[in-house]
């Protein structure tokens, strides 16, 4: 696939003897919703922080659009599009759910170095930011201090967030991990109205939402990858079957 | 606790109207402006020296208040721009030079200069470490204005003269020297505001409380803190210019790692991170320091557990206990 | 420089060295296994050194004097603990500094007001008061050797503690992960306890020893307490072993510098420019070596944690 947005070519990290992730390659072409699962403890959520530069790999390359960000600072990647999303809520909590957006519309739209005039009043960036927590159903909540807010909430207003930075590429670290059954199925509809505009890597153990949503699956065991594919083919595969879903 | 303040309308909690936010700072400059008339009474001079002492070590509480609440950069080095502005003032005194809006840049250019290079090293480091390393460059720059022999060395040095504008001696009359104080702290007060409610002062209360959040979404909170340390600085060597010019004397005592300690006391007595707060501490500390000196000599027998009483039973500090906030 | 003077430089540095670990071991505890910072660490360095002098004051007998020392700051160390420190773990360290400034200008003025603000002296026991011949030309007093000998004696005494006994064992552990000591099951509360007084009890020795060559004074612990921080920053904080390192490391880089900044500076200055500049550099020498420490390895030379 040569207009992959993302490609990975052989990514590697260890700590000590451990290897978290294991030469993984894998490509993400533009407007596809790709799972990666895998038990506990497999490497997902190392691959994410070495996609989102929060974590140094030791050896690979990380390629999106065409250009190598495998050195590059977190905030560096963070402006050319591959935003993520923390699978541990990560939000600013004193301040209210409109400006913990408002914030990553400002990261993107004009210069930050600006001394005087009162960022919480200029009428772009709270637009903005109304519309992205208005796709996510959080539009009533938006005066609301996001430490007061309910945990589901919070994991809306963290995709709000990585929303309004214009994405082009979406790194979702488990979005429903603590979310009610309400919740989860509110999300589900989310993404789902969410994958026409825009690439996502979903990490996720709820696998009903998976399958629900993913164009195709990577499974991630001790590492590596064992295999990629369609949901029915991966549904399918013996070796997936064995080593993670526990079948003989 | 949480629940509570869910279910209170989320304005309240967000940010009070203007109006209310007004309404201390108003009290606070409208007393500060007044304050000279107690000198009408008797000891006029003592009056108006006291009070502008007051209001030098606002300006420079407010720059820590800019670094230390809302940057989170603990600075236990201020004291270094406070020497730094007044020593700019002394030695170009000490050369002929007295034109005041001369010093004043050179004041600030110098500890801003001090800052930058400092700050670039200190704030690869976080935490504890933040806390050390600034205390390091504070001492250095105490010894090295220890070992100026050709400035008083640690006697320190007496300015010949106030500074003039435009050749006049404008500033040598106490009153109207306090009022410029005034005046430059309202300056530095409103400066400080804005750019807390900026863009840039968003970034930055941001960055201090999630820094990785703040990296996700793009941006390097590096240069942010770098400049604020920078504007921190440069307010306190603005303070350190007016104290040389106030007293016409500057010394290495301006810079000892206590002096540092006591902008640290000014900003948390108040209220971190409130700016009012570090103009309510600035003045408690300096009037209670003069208030309790009076009494005895062995003053900081009280005002030490005092500090101690402070920190164990009043979170919020001064405007804290007034307005009900904490902080925590 | 000759090698006599050398030699002695070297030795004064060596004896300003374990001054600053006697100090430094007890404050990097505290900070690296309660995460607390406690800038009253000084006032503990002082008031062995009153204590001394009071209790020589009552008996002229100078082991008695030590050792009274050493229990009277042990006591006041407990004493603080329980009634103020307990209060500030896991507080943040702004709340820490502010509350322990506080400590300090009670405990100073408190002393200025029962001594008085002049330097008191506690005679030197005569046994130890002579000199001693090194080596061709170089005499050099028994009693600044003894002070050597002590620092040294107590670092291998806490290398002991801290390696071989269980104490040690939680201690280490604590400071590379208190939580999980915690966890285990460990009453951290009177680990902490133990550990205040083991470096209350350490300063006051220091303090006790410096008091027959040093003046006794008021705020004779501030300025070695900042010494101290820039002892247990450099050793990376927690690390006993980092502490001693850098202890010796800062004593004979700010001694040798101090004696020979100005030697060294005029082979590239004039001699006026370098009779200026010497003393400036000298005195902030360590400042610049924390500095630069700090740049390359953030976590000191010897990171306890992790």
């Amino acid at each position: 696939m040569a207009d992959a947005l993302l490609r990975l070519d052989r990514v590697t990290k260890s700590f000590g003897a451990l290897r978290v992730t294991d030469a993984v390659s894998l490509d993400i072409p533009r407007g596809e919703l790709h799972a990666l699962i895998g038990p506990n403890g497999a490497g997902k959520t190392s691959l994410i922080h070495q996609l989102s530069g929060s974590l140094a790999s030791d050896s690979g390359r990380i390629v999106f659009e065409g250009e190598e960000v495998t050195g590059l600072p977190m905030h560096a990647r963070a402006r050319r599009g591959l935003v993520r999303s923390f699978q541990i809520t990560s939000i600013l909590p004193r301040f209210t759910a409109l400006e913990n957006v408002a914030l990553a519309v400002q990261s993107r739209s004009g210069s930050s170095f600006r001394f005087l005039g009162d960022a919480a009043r200029e009428a772009r960036l709270n637009e903005e930011a109304m519309e992205a927590l208005a796709l996510i159903g959080l539009a009533e909540r938006a005066s609301r201090i996001a430490g007061t807010l309910s945990h589901g909430e919070k994991r809306g207003l963290e995709l709000a967030i990585a929303l309004a930075l214009g994405p082009k590429l979406l790194l979702l670290d488990e979005p429903m991990a603590g979310a009610g059954d309400g919740e989860s199925e509110a999300l589900v509809a989310i993404l789902r109205a969410l994958k026409s505009r825009v690439t996502i890597l979903l990490v996720e153990h709820d696998m009903q939402a998976v399958f629900a949503l993913a164009d195709r699956i990577s499974v991630l065991v001790n590492g590596s990858v064992i295999a990629t594919g369609q949901p029915d083919a991966v549904r399918a595969d013996a070796q997936v079957r064995a080593a993670y879903l526990g079948e003989a | 606790m949480q629940d509570l303040a869910a279910t209170m309308p989320a304005t309240h909690v967000a940010s009070p109207p203007d109006r209310m936010r007004l309404i201390v700072p108003a009290f606070l400059f409208a007393a500060l402006a007044l304050a000279p008339l107690l000198g009408l009474v008797g000891a006029e001079r003592y009056v108006l020296a006291l009070f502008t002492r007051c209001v030098i070590f606002a300006i420079a509480a407010l720059g820590l208040d800019l670094a230390l609440g809302c940057g989170g950069l603990v600075s236990f080095g201020h004291a270094a721009f406070i020497g730094i502005g007044g020593y700019a003032a002394g030695i170009l005194t000490a050369s002929g030079i007295d034109d005041a809006f001369v010093l004043l840049i050179v004041a600030l250019a110098a500890s801003g200069v001090f800052a930058l290079a400092t700050g670039a090293i200190s704030l690869k480091t976080r935490g504890v470490h933040f806390i050390m390393i600034t205390l390091a460059f504070g001492q250095m720059a105490y010894f090295v204005a220890n070992s100026l022999k050709a400035y008083g060395g640690d006697d320190g040095l007496t300015l010949a003269n106030r500074a003039t504008v435009f050749g006049r001696d404008l500033l040598a009359d106490n009153r109207s020297f306090y009022y410029l104080s005034l005046a430059l702290l309202l300056g530095v007060y409103v400066f400080a505001r804005a750019v807390v409610r900026s863009r840039f002062g968003r970034v930055l209360r941001g960055a201090k409380e999630n820094e990785t959040r703040m990296q996700a979404i793009g941006f390097n909170p590096y240069p942010f803190r770098l400049i604020t340390y920078a504007i921190s600085g440069m307010t306190a060597g603005l303070a350190g210019f007016l104290l040389a010019e106030q007293s016409e004397f500057v010394s290495p005592a301006f810079m000892t790692w206590q002096r540092s300690g006591d902008l640290i006391i000014m900003v948390m007595l108040g209220g971190v991170a409130s700016l009012d707060g570090a103009i309510i501490g600035a003045v408690f500390v300096v009037l209670t320091e003069e208030l309790l000196s009076g009494f005895t000599e062995h003053w900081r027998v009280i005002f030490g557990p005092f500090l101690i009483l402070v920190v164990l039973f009043a979170r919020g500090g001064l405007l804290g206990l007034l307005t009900g906030r904490r902080h925590g | 420089m000759s090698t006599a003077l050398l030699a002695v430089q070297t030795l004064n540095g060596l004896q300003l060295g374990v001054l600053l670990f006697l100090i430094a071991a007890g404050l990097t505890l505290v900070f690296g296994v309660m995460d607390f910072i406690n800038l009253a660490h000084g006032v503990q360095y002082m008031l062995g050194a009153y204590f001394a002098v009071t209790a020589y004051n009552l008996t002229e007998n100078f082991l008695l004097a030590v050792i009274v020392a050493l229990a009277g700051a042990m006591l006041v160390g407990l004493l603080l603990e329980a009634v103020i420190f307990r209060h500030l773990y896991g507080r943040d360290h702004l709340d820490q500094v502010l509350a322990t400034f506080g400590i300090i200008l009670f405990l100073n003025e408190a002393v200025r007001m029962i001594y008085g603000s002049g330097s008191l002296a506690l005679p030197m026991p005569e046994a130890l008061s002579g000199t001693i011949r090194l080596m061709p030309g170089l005499l050099y007093p028994v009693y600044r050797l003894v002070i050597i000998g002590a620092g040294i004696g107590v670092a291998v005494l806490l290398y002991v503690l801290v390696t071989h006994t269980r104490i040690g064992m939680l201690v280490r552990a604590g400071a590379s992960n208190a939580p999980m000591v915690s966890a285990l099951g460990v009453d951290i509360g009177r680990l902490f306890t133990i550990i205040f007084a083991i470096g209350a009890m350490l300063a006051g020795f220091a303090g006790a020893m410096v008091a027959p060559i040093f003046a006794v004074e008021p705020n004779m612990g501030d300025n070695l307490l900042i010494l101290a921080f820039v002892v247990i920053v450099i050793g990376g904080i927690g690390s006993v072993r980092g502490a001693f390192v850098a202890a010796l490391l800062v004593g004979l880089v700010d001694t040798l510098g101090r004696s020979s900044a100005s030697d060294i500076l005029r082979s590239v200055l004039s001699s006026s420019a370098a009779n200026q500049a010497g003393p400036a550099l000298a005195s902030t020498l360590i400042y610049v070596l924390m500095a630069a420490v700090l740049f390359f390895k953030p976590a000191g030379l010897f990171p306890a944690r992790g």
